[in-house]
């Protein structure tokens, strides 16, 4: 579950901004997932708990924004929404859509204090 | 030592962590390094009030750091260097074992090999006489930049030279790590069923090159080659795939064609 990491990664850009600016604690992380990206959302979830605990952000809550996927049609010149990343081009049916938007994997902001 | 971070956190597999790079003469071929250990942040209060911070960073943008030290290291020695990823049992260090001995004699070797726990695959390699590093990631599932950029601390590196990077075996969390490689090769064997790449696109979407393994079984399966062909082609249509027995050797000529050809194309070539 590689969702550990990102998590784990996650800690290190908050951390990283403690460097910055002094706080004590982190009350909400929000992150940006793209639909077609890497990670589970439910998995982050499920493990965010487990692995903030003992750090900057035990007990912050987590609030993730998903963002659609869509691709460009090569065949048809039409930008259209993709639920998965190999679908076909719903105006054309061509097999080559080039995914983009919603490959996001970000930490958008979070709130302390 | 990580020049990324400064880091000398991993363990050796006797127990042993220390800065690398000081000069002293310790030789790391013989035991693994030790991701396992977990990471535990330390909470050090201080006062301010409730506020939000804008961030607005990618993830992974601490691996893409580290995967781009990887990358910058392996362009100043003129190292090629190759991802080597799949499901655990697929073939994997069969295949390197057979890959090794047709560039052998071309190429400058070197082995990077990711696995939970063992060096069951480094000292299969260094029987073939090449040098070889065992990550373990402990509970981790994936290799990442940053694991990756210790091991090249310990493999030679030069122009002519070849790092093969053998991932932990898993269809899925390795996709999103860049390791800084120069190529990445899915292996695919013939025993797994031919809609994996559906199943799991992320890591055919990311592959360079899609190896077919087990072929020598495929008269006793019902595997059918171009149907999975046709899957792998719709998660990536620009996909290359080679068929491809580590075991008979059929097929090796081609892998190892592909990957002399792909160092020629990023002007890393014998």
């Amino acid at each position: 579950m590689h969702e550990v990491s990102l998590i784990e990664n996650v800690i290190a850009l908050v951390e990283h901004e403690r460097t910055k600016s002094a706080f004590a604690r982190v009350s909400m992380i929000r992150l940006r997932l793209g639909a077609l990206g890497h990670a589970e959302p439910a998995a982050l979830r499920f493990c965010f708990a487990a692995v903030t605990a003992g750090t900057i952000a035990e007990g912050s809550g987590l609030e993730i924004e998903i963002v659609p996927g869509e691709g460009w049609c090569p065949d048809c010149g039409n930008t259209v929404a993709l639920a998965q990343r190999f679908d076909a081009c719903p105006v054309c049916q061509g097999n080559q859509v080039k995914m983009t938007a919603g490959d996001d994997l970000r930490v958008v902001e979070m709130e302390v204090a | 030592m990580c020049t990324v971070c400064g880091c000398a956190t991993a363990r050796h597999g006797d127990g042993h962590a220390h800065l690398h790079g000081n000069g002293h003469g310790h030789d790391h071929r013989d035991h693994a390094i030790d991701f396992g250990e977990g990471l535990a942040g330390v909470t050090v209060p201080g006062m301010s009030q409730e506020r939000t911070i804008t961030i607005e960073r990618d993830i992974l943008a601490r691996n893409a750091i580290h995967a781009q030290a990887n990358r910058d290291l392996l362009d100043a020695s003129g190292a090629f260097a190759l991802n080597l990823l799949s499901s655990p049992g697929s073939g994997k260090t069969t295949l390197l074992v057979r890959t090794i001995a047709a560039l052998q004699d071309r190429w400058s070797l070197a082995v990077i090999e990711g696995d939970q726990q063992t060096s069951l695959d480094a000292e299969r390699i260094r029987q073939t006489g090449v040098p070889a590093v065992q990550i373990n990631t402990g509970k981790g599932c994936h290799l990442d930049a940053h694991m990756v950029g210790h091991a090249l601390d310990q493999v030679p590196l030069d122009a002519g030279g070849l790092v093969f990077i053998e991932n932990v075996g898993n269809l899925v969390c390795p996709a999103a790590f860049d390791l800084g490689e120069d190529a990445r090769v899915v292996v695919l064997s013939v025993t797994e069923g031919e809609d994996k790449p559906l199943k799991y696109p992320d890591m055919f979407a990311a592959a360079d090159l899609m190896v077919l393994n087990k072929s020598d079984l495929l008269p006793h399966l019902d595997f059918d080659v171009e149907a999975c062909r046709a899957a792998a082609l719709r998660v990536n249509p620009d996909l290359p795939i080679l068929i491809v027995s580590a075991r008979t050797g059929a097929g090796i000529d081609a892998f190892a064609a592909w990957i002399e050809a792909r160092a020629a194309l990023v002007g890393k070539r014998r």
